[in-house]
């Protein structure tokens, strides 16, 4: 099978579990953000808590490499903040936009042409960029066991504890 | 439980980390090259597709087009796939719906179709020109990131949701506090 048709049926699967999580909607964004719907925290981190595990089992079974983006500090930071002010504007990100699009939510059609405008902009200015901003505070392929100095299977059952307390507080606070 | 439990994000999301688990399982077997969820990558190919139409010779000499060249690969087969995926389960279930403004938009600034585009085409120029800079959005950072346990994942996703927070707060305050 080619890497493109192996990416629609994954693409395919993913758009229907994003539809079906509800949380292609401008309004579970943003609630997200106003604190008051935490519908999309509790699909990403159930996703998280279930695709760790599974990752790092094939990893521990040598079937798999991890494939961890590098720890840019200045990149993460001035780029993270910028996301997520665009985030809240726009009110979707990058792969719900596309699903918002096909669920009817055609406005989400303007999310994805800056979007598209913004990576060419991105694109103009990365030659600057990549000698300053994107070259301070580079630390590598850093991940959390490497740089705690402990197994991964020592962070997953944490995370996963900390995770389900969440959900509680969430489910408790009605979110 | 609270009256408006639902196990609907829970189940979706823990099938996202089962398809995730599979997608870099089959993706090892069948291509060699492991393939982990991400999306605003295709975004550079995409800007590129069009840019490339306009002035291929400017395309041609960039560096950051050069590393993320416009091609259909992997994940910009995924985007298309979210497309069908989505649309095929709105319309089974109903819950397809045309929208042209978002109600939440609409009590804060009315039902203009201008001013949602404007708002939404400039909020996605600064998101995605933040997420190539930072290397990656909720996907590639949030969902595979942290299932990788990987630190820029920590950081982006922190970031992303942190300062969404604040700027959300800022943009969606109406008189008498927080709708």
């Amino acid at each position: 099978m080619s890497e493109q048709w192996l990416g629609l049926i994954t693409g395919i699967c993913f758009g229907a579990l994003l539809q079906q999580g509800r949380v292609l909607r401008f309004e579970k964004q943003v609630g997200a953000m106003l604190l008051q719907d935490m519908t999309i925290m509790k699909f990403m981190m159930s996703a998280i808590l279930v695709g760790m595990i599974g990752i790092h089992l094939l990893v521990a079974m040598g079937i798999a490499t991890l494939s961890v983006k590098a720890t840019l500090l200045g990149a993460l930071i001035v780029g993270g903040a910028l996301f997520g002010a665009g985030w809240a504007v726009m009110g979707f990100c990058p792969g719900t936009s596309v699903g918002a699009v096909a669920e009817g939510r055609w406005h989400a059609i303007w999310a994805i042409a800056g979007m598209v405008a913004g990576a060419a902009l991105y694109a103009e200015a990365y030659a600057h960029l990549e000698k300053s901003l994107l070259a301070w505070g580079n630390f590598g392929k850093i991940t959390l066991p490497g740089v705690l100095g402990v197994s991964p299977w020592v962070v997953i059952p944490i995370l996963g504890v900390v995770f389900v307390l969440v959900f509680v507080f969430f489910e408790k606070k009605g979110l | 439980m609270p009256r408006h439990f639902s196990w609907r994000p829970y189940v979706a999301g823990a099938l996202v980390g089962v398809l995730a688990t599979l997608s870099v399982l089959v993706s090892t077997l069948l291509l060699g090259k492991t393939q982990y969820l991400g999306a605003s990558t295709t975004f550079v190919r995409a800007a590129g597709f069009i840019e490339r139409e306009v002035d291929p010779a400017r395309v041609k000499a960039n560096p950051y087009f050069a590393k993320t060249a416009p091609k259909i690969d992997w994940q910009f087969m995924v985007i298309v796939g979210i497309f069908i995926g989505a649309l095929g389960a709105s319309v089974v279930d109903g819950s397809f719906k045309l929208e042209a403004v978002p109600p939440v938009w609409r009590e804060r600034f009315g039902s203009g179709v201008v001013k949602r585009a404007l708002g939404a085409f400039l909020g996605g120029i600064v998101a995605m020109f933040g997420a190539r800079m930072a290397d990656g959005c909720p996907s590639g950072h949030g969902l595979s990131g942290l299932m990788q346990l990987s630190v820029s994942g920590f950081i982006a996703l922190g970031l992303f949701f942190g300062v969404g927070v604040m700027v959300a707060a800022f943009v969606y305050r109406q008189k008498g506090g927080l709708r």
